[in-house]
């Protein structure tokens, strides 16, 4: 079985991101990066389909400039055999349809039977990616999978609806799955794992090959929102913080 | 411009978010269509063009068919824009129609503008106004970015038949295991978010829970990594509710979060992150560190 799982490098969410006056994108000095959660739990269900039926071959793969190879070396550190770099300075430049047809030619004439991603990425939030991959390939996308079986050439998923409703849904492989948030619990790759790691394979492949998709969304401008909220912030020492506290639910609610 | 309006119909039963599309296109103040894969006698109740699939024959889920449906009625309606909510049924359709259609893609859309369209980027914390390059736009709502449009009226039906095969199988529903507790009834909710740090530290949010006589609540994160029962989770797919006070105890205020409890009357946020988008909502923001605010409100209420 040839497994693939596709991660992004995101910053890491609780950064103060700095944004210059009409700029499309953020700086990128000073930021934390790390996998996007929702890829975790891709990487982590693609490791556990590969143990599941032994005989597998799992790449991961991410485009992205250089700093992506750190979250490729963790994947690899997490169980996958093989990690592939498309090289792209500019990814954030690109919009959806651009990355999904660079995976999409890459993997095109790989045959993989199960394709996994995240179902969205924290920084763009978008949700498309996977399903385009899906699309592009011509195979089935189960998306938001919350649990995940395989069993003798056919894949079945619970889809995570609103309201805790649940969609028993599928497929038979070649097949993409995109994974939510609670799918799974990723593993913390051991420092033998990450010795080992450092042997794998690391694959870099240019952008230009890949790349043949236009644009078809324009980025204009990127910018914290209009403060809408009113919350009265507080600071200071948590004894007087508490104080205020009581004092402001004495007054304002009537809980107390 | 001219919108095509995918409508939403879960469980035998058109869903309420449809009216949500309506009011989006009534705001922009743009002609529209709408499309369901539903059943006649659970019309939508708006005075439009309804291109309508026979839910028995298309069922609830089937996502190659139900694409094929709306190139159809795109077609038929000549809509530039179509238009989804950004659900579960949305965000997975949504990708196809658009690549079907040559289509740019804006998903999650707050606001729609002269401009173009507003989206989140980084977890709410940052707004991206994008432009779709393209003759055609695939849109996908943010739940509750857009009022609802009172029904009334009565839609002109369309039939359309289904023309292409599925590629999944769509075996059934599951429903939400019975919880033990129904948050929506508390008055006060004291709700931990991953801030909390680990499983251990849950227990301090359950004990300023209790000494506020409230239940304890959790953002998902917390109830994912089983530090917290699914009964407990707040948000769009957990429990909404509305109390009297709602503590968020780092958490950082992802619109799912917000969905579930930004109705609450008052809400009191601790975060150490000042810019967190929970204060977007938040009567109070207490920057602190929840370890040692949590314990040290608790021991001043006890006391
Ligand atoms: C389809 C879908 C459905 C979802 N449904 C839900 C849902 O029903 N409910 C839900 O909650 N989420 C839901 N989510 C997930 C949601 O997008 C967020 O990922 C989640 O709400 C984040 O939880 P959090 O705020 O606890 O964690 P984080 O976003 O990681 O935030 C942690 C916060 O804690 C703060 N913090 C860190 N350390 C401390 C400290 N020592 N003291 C105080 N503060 C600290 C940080 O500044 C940060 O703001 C859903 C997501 C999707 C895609
Ligand atoms: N630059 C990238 N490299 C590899 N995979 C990506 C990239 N961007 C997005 N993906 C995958 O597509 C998913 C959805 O992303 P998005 O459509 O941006 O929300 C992510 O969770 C990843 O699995």
């Amino acid at each position: 079985m040839k497994i693939l799982v596709c991660i992004k490098q995101v910053p890491d969410m609780e950064s103060r991101f700095k944004v210059a006056a009409n700029s499309t994108w953020f700086e990128e000095s000073d930021l934390a990066w790390r996998i996007n959660e929702y890829d975790e739990f891709a990487v982590e269900q693609a490791v556990q389909l590969k143990e599941q039926v032994g005989d597998a071959d799992l790449t991961v793969l991410s485009i992205g400039p250089a700093r992506v190879k750190e979250a490729l070396k963790k994947a690899l550190a997490m169980g996958c055999e093989r990690a592939i770099n498309i090289v792209d300075a500019a990814a954030h430049e690109k919009d959806s349809f651009q990355i999904a047809g660079s995976i999409a030619a890459f993997a095109k004439d790989k045959n993989f039977d199960v394709i996994f991603t995240g179902m969205q990425s924290q920084d763009r939030g978008s949700g498309q990616v996977g399903v385009l991959v899906a699309e592009l390939l011509g195979i089935p996308a189960l998306t938001t999978a919350i649990e995940f079986e395989y069993a003798d050439g056919s894949i079945s998923v619970r889809r995570e609806l609103e309201g805790g409703l649940k969609a028993v849904v599928k497929a038979k492989t070649p097949a993409l799955v995109t994974c939510q948030l609670g799918l799974n619990t990723p593993r913390y790759p051991t420092l033998p794992n990450i010795m080992k790691a450092k042997k794998k394979e690391l694959l870099e492949i240019p952008i230009g090959e890949l790349l043949t998709e236009e644009a078809r969304l324009q980025t204009l401008s990127l910018a914290y929102p209009e403060k809408k909220g009113s919350a009265l912030i507080l600071e200071g020492e948590i004894g007087e913080l508490v104080d205020k506290v009581i004092g402001i639910l004495k007054e304002k609610t009537a809980v107390l | 411009m001219k919108a095509l309006l995918v409508g939403e119909y879960r469980e035998g039963k058109l869903l309420e978010s449809t009216y949500e599309l309506v009011g989006f296109a009534k705001k922009i103040g743009c002609e529209f269509d709408l499309f369901l894969v539903g059943s006649a006698d659970q019309l939508p109740q708006v005075d439009a063009k309804l291109y309508l699939a026979d839910v028995a024959a298309a069922q609830e889920y089937n996502p190659s068919q139900h694409k094929q449906l709306i190139l159809d009625a795109a077609q038929k309606s000549g809509a530039e824009t179509i238009v989804f909510l950004h659900s579960s049924y949305g965000w997975d359709l949504a990708p196809r129609v658009a690549l079907a259609l040559n289509a740019a893609q804006a998903s999650e859309v707050v606001e729609a503008t002269a401009e173009g369209y507003l989206l989140p980027a980084c977890n709410a914390k940052l707004r991206r106004m994008v432009k779709a390059a393209t003759d055609k736009t695939v849109i996908t709502l943010q739940g509750g970015a857009f009022m609802a449009a009172e029904p009334g009226g009565s839609p002109q039906v369309e039939a359309l038949a289904i023309s292409a095969d599925g590629n999944s199988e769509f075996v059934g529903y599951e429903q939400a295991e019975a919880g033990e507790v129904d948050l929506g009834k508390a008055e006060i909710i004291v709700s931990a978010g991953r801030g909390v740090g680990k499983p251990e530290n849950v227990a301090m949010i359950q004990a300023l829970a209790k000494a506020l006589g409230g239940e304890y609540g959790a953002s998902r994160p917390v109830v994912d990594a089983g530090w917290a029962p699914h009964d407990r989770q707040v948000g769009t797919t957990g429990q909404v509710v509305s109390p009297k006070l709602y503590v968020a105890c780092g958490i950082s205020g992802a619109i799912q979060h917000l969905a579930g409890m930004k109705k609450s009357e008052f809400i009191l946020a601790i975060n150490t992150d000042k810019d967190a988008p929970i204060g977007e909502v938040a009567d109070v923001l207490v920057v602190a560190d929840i370890k040692q605010f949590a314990p040290a409100l608790t021991a001043k209420l006890e006391g």
